[in-house]
């Protein structure tokens, strides 16, 4: 039964792109930007979660939210400094500008310890295998799973009930509204970037315990491939980054089964094309509004 | 309990007030009529901390106020129910109502409030559970004054309540300012509907172009040959 662990490969890849395309989905959704920097904040929850299980010791899990906590608090930091100062800039502007730090914490990261890859311990997640109708399935993939789910659970929770997430679902609909409830918008803003980025932390630590390969540059490619994964699913739509994640990981990995592994990364990108032509509010998206 | 003096607000380049004062005083129901642009939506804006005067003052119980951030104002009374209703279309009524209560922490409080909301607004209550986007535009107006009063206001800013709605539900709606007048919030209420307006208010002020041209009594205004021809179709 070999399609089914692709589909199983595809899936812990997918669950990797959709905790990565819930911070963009949630950052564009209330600022309207697309955070290029996104990316690199994965890639710095990867060796945060290196360094926390080889020089500090910790298990998978401690190592998990220690990476969340410290992406949570990097991500704040982008948003004060980079971007709080352009909300009312053009949008190019701050574009223009997302690269520009995703430049920076790419490169500032070889500055200090150079472009070597680092490799994630082998058994920071357990190494056993089960099968299941026949197809042997990796422990890891099933923790991962697990993982992710909680995640989003708790991101569910989190947006509907918490007071937290009502102010943000409420900035990104109508900020001005939201200030004459007495939200406070520039906290509400830095808390989606806190929210985002730790998910992102947590989808480096995923990436590297799974595939064990890490580098400062690792960033660029998952992070673009998220960005599809958001629009496929309808940039601003939380549900929709979730679901697009999913569909791009597992599209990637049949694509990869079937032979032509080389392809892989044009789907995406054809992927990308085919929902600009033919959906562009993406699955999930909304009729755009016009203010006016 | 609240001055206006001599305030200028720019909207980028354009003067949009030039010396506005004014002057709304406990228990009253203050309106300011005028034709569309002539500055009324910038100075609720204004009064609501969305915008910041460049000269003059703002004191809300002798307390300066102008230019402080809208968060601070909603905590101290003063609450804007905007224009065109801007209420959460994606979220259920309720929770639009909850919304208005954000800065409040007595539980007890907000729970009363909102069963007051429901009996003041029935129809509010049958739709509860059900997405604002989907309300009519009375319907939404009664929601926008609903989460209004979430925040406990002591001064309440009403823009247009009126605008768009057929003229029973206009009806309905000033019938429920003078109720919430009636029961303690102090109003100031801007109107293109000169006649309404008038019609509840104790006193008025007539704007045109960023300047303050006529105040005085609702009464008097309603009778001035100025105002008559200007703004209640000349009868």
């Amino acid at each position: 039964m070999d399609w089914l662990q692709q589909l199983f490969n595809g899936i812990s890849l997918g669950s990797i792109y959709a905790l990565i395309a819930l911070g963009y989905t949630m950052v564009y959704g209330i600022i309207k930007l697309i955070n290029f920097a996104h990316g690199d904040v994965f890639m710095l929850g990867a060796f945060v979660g290196f360094f926390a299980i080889t020089r500090w010791e910790m298990g998978f899990i401690p190592a998990l939210i220690t990476a969340m906590i410290v992406c949570a608090i990097i991500g704040v930091i982008i948003e004060r400094v980079a971007y709080k100062r352009l909300r009312n800039a053009t949008r190019i502007a701050a574009l223009t500008t997302a690269i520009g730090v995703s430049f920076l914490i790419e490169y500032t990261m070889i500055f200090f310890r150079g472009a070597t890859p680092e490799a994630y311990p082998k058994n920071v997640l357990p190494e056993k295998t089960i099968e299941i109708l026949g197809a042997k399935l990796d422990y890891k993939i099933i923790f991962i799973l697990i993982v992710t789910v909680i995640l989003m659970v708790l991101l569910q929770f989190i947006v509907h009930k918490t007071k937290i997430g009502k102010a943000m679902r409420a900035v990104s609909y109508d900020a001005d509204a939201a200030k004459l409830m007495g939200i406070n918008v520039d906290n509400t803003i830095s808390a989606t970037f806190a929210i985002g980025s730790a998910l992102a932390g947590a989808a480096g630590v995923i990436f590297g315990a799974y595939y064990t390969r890490i580098d400062p540059l690792m960033g660029v490619l998952p992070g673009l491939k998220a960005f599809i994964a958001a629009v496929l699913g309808g940039i601003g739509s939380i549900p929709g980054a979730m679901v697009g994640g999913f569909i791009l990981g597992i599209v990637e990995t049949i694509v990869s089964a079937v032979g032509y592994s080389l392809w892989r990364d044009a789907a995406a990108f054809i992927i990308l094309i085919l929902i600009l032509l033919l959906k562009p509010a993406g699955l999930f998206g909304k009729n755009i509004r016009e203010k006016v | 309990m609240l001055q206006v003096n001599n305030i200028d607000v720019y909207y980028g380049n354009i003067h949009a007030l030039k010396g506005v004062s004014l002057e709304v005083n406990e228990g009253e129901i203050v309106t300011l009529i005028g034709a569309n642009g002539a500055g009324k939506t910038t100075l609720l804006k204004t009064l609501s901390g969305l915008l910041k005067p460049k000269h003059g003052t703002i004191l809300y119980n002798m307390q300066q106020i102008g230019g402080k951030p809208a968060q601070g104002i909603v905590k101290n009374g003063i609450v804007h129910v905007p224009e065109g209703r801007r209420v959460f279309a994606n979220m259920s009524v309720e929770e639009n109502l909850e919304l208005g209560a954000f800065l409040r922490k007595d539980r007890d409080g907000i729970k009363k409030d909102l069963n007051r909301v429901y009996e003041m607004f029935p129809i509010l209550n049958e739709r509860r559970k059900q997405l604002a986007g989907t309300l009519s535009g009375g319907e939404q107006q009664m929601l926008a004054i609903g989460r209004g009063l979430m925040s406990k206001p002591k001064l309440l800013l009403l823009d247009e309540p009126s605008m768009g709605l057929a003229p029973i539900i206009v009806q309905q709606i000033f019938e429920i300012i003078q109720t919430i007048n009636q029961e303690g919030t102090t109003i100031l209420l801007v109107e293109q509907n000169a006649h309404m307006a008038l019609s509840i208010a104790d006193r008025a002020y007539v704007i045109e172009t960023g300047r303050i041209v006529l105040s005085g009594s609702a009464k008097e205004l309603q009778e001035s040959e100025q105002v008559k021809a200007a703004y209640l179709g000349g009868v």
